[in-house]
């Protein structure tokens, strides 16, 4: 399932550019944003100086694509058309199934999606990326379950296809909230506190918020450790709670057709 | 002339009886489209959290731009986001039938669809400008009173001349739809913040490649008499109409251009 996602994205090229190109247009207005707003701040904003700014700005960008904070509907059209039934045939677990797939498209993405930005951020403005080999291992390790958490939650945002007809609106909120909340739009921790209280108590800020600042060794040590807990907690319940809602659906659902 | 706009009346009134139908479905979606207006907004809000000024405008002046910005791009995309569509139609052969009508293809696109929905982000937009206009410190003369009223509808004709020229572009490239997106979507977010934090090639790109600056920016410095960062002289303000001319002759000699490339999907 890996190596089938993998290579379904991959057939894509021509797409995949032409998203590169929007992601890197994107970051380089919102690193200029980011900037003026560490400027009027006096030169630093919660911690963050023009280059760690910057940085984030583009690291938000490249990590659109890996960790799909936007939409995915795929699933809830197939239980729409009741090509549900056949994932149900299946001999393989489906939620585990579509897991694996999503882990091949995310990788597949990571490379043709994440580098321009990164590259064109680096030469227009130069990025703040730490020397060290350990926040890229423990930040690869963040990513990974940054991009499992994110499935998670999508795959339960598909799920209300079991009971409802129209789907527009459940996924409009779902990618409001993923945008805001998880810091693709400004770093969490420049939320006024009843905003940032609402981001922490909700796992999008495990998807794109958390392996930004582990990468970039902002959280480092025990408080990166800590970090990827709160992902691997996230990534429990979010699973757990997909296969009782699955459990739940599948008991309701009526698939006709011979 | 009256006769002439019939075709397209009705096909608008179609489109629009089509939505209104299901009530309480449409207004979920107006809630939707509102929905998206606040969330950018919260962008604006939370720097604002965390600083007093942004690009030399208060949060008064900076909630303007945006105001202006996001009115604008609300009624081009209600008129016509869906010619993101186009590529579709491309694919799928859709568009060989509007070739076979005796119409304009760009004005049956345009007529084609309209999407209500999108009323309630301009309802947000309207409401962000009521509240903020009195905050900010502005000298009301005729002129600027009209600039206040015209500045929306040349931005909204910036835009939609914007998504013209993202549709012209997909004849040559097909699956090249978030390619554009860089430039109508993206061209929108610059438009909502004050050009000002740009560097000069960015804010040279955002003003006089896709005049995206003319939208807001300018006449939010018209209105609140401030000079223009390096390049961009506040008198410019005046001239958005100009720039969603010349905008639209570029979006024009673009469709053409594509039209005649067009070689149809073989359906």
């Amino acid at each position: 399932m890996f190596a089938n996602g993998f290579r379904r994205w991959a057939t894509y090229r021509g797409a995949m550019a032409a998203g590169a190109f929007t992601n890197t247009i994107f970051g380089l207005i919102r690193a200029y944003i980011t900037v003026g707003a560490i400027g009027a701040a006096g030169g630093t904003l919660a911690g963050y100086d023009a280059k760690a700014g910057i940085t984030y700005a583009f690291l938000a960008q490249a990590l659109i694509a890996p960790v799909n904070i936007f939409t995915w509907n795929e699933f809830a059209l197939r239980v729409r058309t009741g090509d549900v039934a056949v994932d149900l045939a299946r001999p393989v677990d489906p939620q585990l199934a579509y897991l694996a797939s999503d882990l091949g498209r995310a990788a597949y993405s990571i490379i043709p999606r994440g580098l321009p930005p990164m590259l064109v951020g680096g030469v227009v403005f130069g990025l703040a990326m730490p020397t060290a080999a350990t926040p890229y291992l423990l930040g690869a390790i963040s990513l990974l379950l940054a991009v499992m958490v994110s499935f998670a939650c999508r795959w339960l945002a598909n799920l209300a296809a079991f009971w409802l007809l129209d789907l527009r609106g459940v996924m409009m909120i779902y990618v409001l909230a993923s945008g805001l909340l998880s810091g693709h739009l400004l770093p969490v921790h420049w939320f006024p506190s009843w905003l940032a209280a609402i981001a922490n108590a909700t796992p999008f800020p495990s998807i794109i918020q958390t392996p930004i600042d582990i990468v970039t060794g902002r959280a480092e040590g025990v408080d990166a450790l800590a970090l990827i807990g709160v992902q691997l907690g996230w990534l429990v319940v979010a699973l757990i709670a997909g296969r009782l809602v699955f459990a739940a659906g599948t008991r309701k659902l009526v698939v006709q057709g011979g | 002339m009256a006769d002439r706009l019939t075709p397209y009346r009705v096909l608008l009134a179609s489109r629009v009886r089509s939505q209104v139908t299901y009530g309480r479905s449409f207004a979920l979606d107006v809630l939707g489209s509102a929905s998206v207006g606040i969330v950018e907004f919260a962008e604006v809000y939370i720097i604002f959290a965390n600083v007093d000024a942004l690009g030399g405008l208060d949060f008064a002046g900076v909630a303007m731009v945006f105001a202006l910005a996001n009115l604008a791009f609300a009624l081009a995309d209600l008129a016509v986001g869906h010619l993101d569509q186009l590529p579709t139609y491309l694919r799928t052969g859709t568009l060989d039938a509007f070739l076979l009508r005796p119409l304009p293809v760009l004005a049956q696109l345009v007529t084609s669809d309209i999407s209500l929905r999108r009323l309630g982000r301009a309802a947000v937009a309207l409401a962000i400008l009521g509240i903020v206009l009195p905050l900010n410190d502005i000298d009301w003369t005729g002129a600027r009173i009209a600039l206040l009223f015209v500045a929306p509808l040349a931005g909204a004709a910036i835009f939609a001349a914007l998504f013209v020229i993202a549709g012209a572009v997909q004849f040559w490239l097909v699956e090249g739809a978030e390619f554009t997106a860089a430039f109508t979507y993206g061209g929108s977010y610059a438009a909502s913040f004050p050009a000002s934090v740009f560097a000069v090639p960015m804010r040279v790109l955002f003003t006089f490649v896709v005049p995206a600056a003319f939208v807001a920016y300018l006449p939010t410095l018209v209105l609140l008499d401030q000079p223009g960062p390096g390049g961009l002289p506040q008198w410019l303000g005046w001239c958005a109409p100009l720039a969603a001319a010349g905008i639209w002759l570029v979006a024009v000699l673009g469709w053409r251009a594509g039209l005649r490339h067009y070689t149809g999907a073989g359906s």
